[in-house]
């Protein structure tokens, strides 16, 4: 019996990027198991609505605010640029543009970080603390699938909903502030605000959230099932769920916009 | 102290083997060579100081962690070996009653009930899952609580939901995480009898740690002593504790203030 031979661990580069290379190694496995086990029966249909409802309960009523408050803020402050010009006619397009392309996919998943992806941190990490997720193990029940797949499912199918509720809550914003100070018709606001929207943009807008809507998923479910350290692991979990989340979406957003978009939009 | 109830093993079957089992976290030694079998119906007490590893020594007999060397096989089966589908029917076999019970808080008592049922049995009537729920509530004493939120209720009342949720699938292999600790000593009367009755009504046979000896000689037929990662005592209640080891005796002198 040879218990005494162990040597400290050592670390092939250094404790912080060995770990870092350890945790890239992890998630990956953690998403190829979600496209295993989400490929196969018995599907969680009603636990997948579940969690589409709480996601949407959850972030509506903030993305709603946000979204309003940003069309008007936005609109108001892009105006006297236009002004200077004498071209505030193309605020509507500019706003169209600025808002479907870029605003609404941005404010609502990050939005989303915060509401769902610390939750579900928190959730399943105090769940893994206190050994639910174990006991759900012994029960013969599968918790990846159970819990992690019925969630993830949820926030890739809902981001891109509340992204276009988004969209839609900001435009009237814009409108409401535009029809207030220039007159614009409805109809001349709709018009110009899709002048420039194709369907190019309305998928690249859809792509990135149902991205985004995946990341916000995956890594809140991953710091949660990864959670160790009992209570104070929570908050953590929750913590860095959050920051995750958001500094992937915005590599996510600048890679898609600066890299992919060029190749099918002139 | 004869009190301890008889032990007839001979010729048994075998539902838990394990030898050479050995388990360590980076320098943490937990388990250095373990071996030992629990026979059909019978109820093993496993004893141990906080941290000697006997957490750890059932959930890898559940199959919850790894090992870093020896075979558990549980009714014959290699649980470490098995596929996952494998390991699914096997489990559907063993109960689990964790120590801090691990009762789903967001579910209600009736729901944490059914939801093993439900997840397991596919197209399951609700007359059966509805008998089935008001039959271990029953056992345990607490039908009352059934709309309850786990929070709601003394750690005594989780424990024994604990108990009533791994019954529901009616094991054959229980294993028991200090089901009495944390208990007043008249609730620990109670569910030692429960583990009792448990061991009677559904012919289980059961490995049970603890730290409380009333517990231990209450419903154990034979205690094993975890020492240094190893069962360095074994036997009835009396053999056990016929040793000058001060750590043997320790936990006798604390239990019984002498
Ligand atoms: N997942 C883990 N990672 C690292 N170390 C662990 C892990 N689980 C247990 N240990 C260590 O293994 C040892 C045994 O733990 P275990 O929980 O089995 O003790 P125990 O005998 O059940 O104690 P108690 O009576 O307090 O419950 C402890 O030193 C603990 O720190
Ligand atoms: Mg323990």
């Amino acid at each position: 019996m040879d218990t005494t031979s162990n040597q400290p661990a050592k670390y092939f580069i250094s404790k912080g990027i060995d770990e870092f290379f350890i945790g890239i190694y992890d998630i990956s496995r953690f998403i190829g198991q979600f496209f295993k086990e989400a490929a196969t029966p018995p599907f969680e249909y009603q636990e997948v609505v579940k969690q589409c409802y709480k996601v949407g309960y959850k972030s509506l009523s903030l993305i709603t605010l946000t979204a309003f408050i940003t069309g008007i803020v936005f609109t108001d402050h892009s105006r006297p640029a236009l002004a200077d010009f004498g071209a505030t006619s193309w605020l509507p397009s500019m706003i169209g543009i600025a808002i479907i392309k870029a605003l609404a996919p941005l404010i609502t998943a990050l939005i989303c970080a915060g509401k769902v992806g610390s939750q579900l941190g928190a959730e399943l990490g105090s769940m893994k603390v206190t050994e639910q997720i174990d006991a759900m193990e012994v029960s013969a029940i599968d918790p990846y699938k159970y819990l992690v797949v019925t969630r993830v499912l949820a926030t890739t199918f809902m981001v891109p909903i509340l992204t276009l509720y988004s969209a839609f809550i900001g435009l009237l914003g814009s409108f409401l502030d535009v029809h207030g100070k220039d007159q614009t018709s409805l109809t001349v606001f709709i018009h110009d605000a899709f002048f420039k929207i194709g369907y190019a943009e309305i998928t690249s807008t859809l792509v990135r959230s149902i991205l985004f809507g995946f990341t916000i998923g995956i890594i809140g479910c991953y710091k949660g099932f990864t959670t160790t350290e009992g209570t104070e692991g929570v908050g953590k979990a929750a913590n860095s769920s959050v920051v995750i989340i958001m500094f992937l979406v915005f590599i996510e957003e600048m890679v898609i916009v600066k890299f992919f978009n060029p190749l099918y939009m002139q | 102290m004869n009190n301890i109830k008889e032990t007839h093993n001979h010729g048994k079957e075998v539902v838990i083997s394990i030898k050479g089992l050995y388990k360590s976290f980076d320098d943490n030694h937990v388990l250095q060579g373990i071996d030992f079998d629990l026979h059909k119906g019978e109820n093993v007490i496993v004893l141990g100081r906080s941290g000697s590893g006997k957490s750890v020594l059932i959930k890898i007999i559940a199959g919850l962690m790894k090992p870093d060397k020896g075979i558990v096989k549980v009714l014959g089966k290699d649980v470490h070996k098995l596929n996952k589908k494998e390991l699914i029917e096997l489990r559907l076999k063993i109960g689990f009653l964790f120590q801090h019970s691990a009762l789903y808080d967001s579910m209600t008592v009736r729901e944490n009930l059914e939801f093993p049922m439900r997840r397991n049995i596919r197209d399951i009537s609700e007359d059966k899952i509805d008998e089935a729920v008001k039959d271990v509530l029953d056992a345990v004493g607490l039908a009352e609580t059934s709309d309850q939120m786990p929070s709601e209720l003394s750690g005594g009342q989780q424990k024994r939901i604990g108990i009533a949720r791994m019954l529901i699938m009616k094991p054959e292999v229980i294993l028991y995480d200090e089901p009495t600790a944390g208990l007043d000593p008249l609730t620990s009367y109670e569910i030692n009898d429960l583990i009792n009755e448990v061991q009677k009504r559904y012919k289980t046979s059961s490995v049970i740690i603890t730290h409380d000896l009333t517990c231990a000689k209450k419903t154990g037929d034979r205690l094993l002593m975890l020492i240094d990662g190893k069962f360095l005592r074994q036997g009835d209640f009396d053999e056990v504790f016929d040793t000058d080891d001060e750590r043997v005796k320790g936990f006798y002198d604390y239990n019984f203030i002498e």
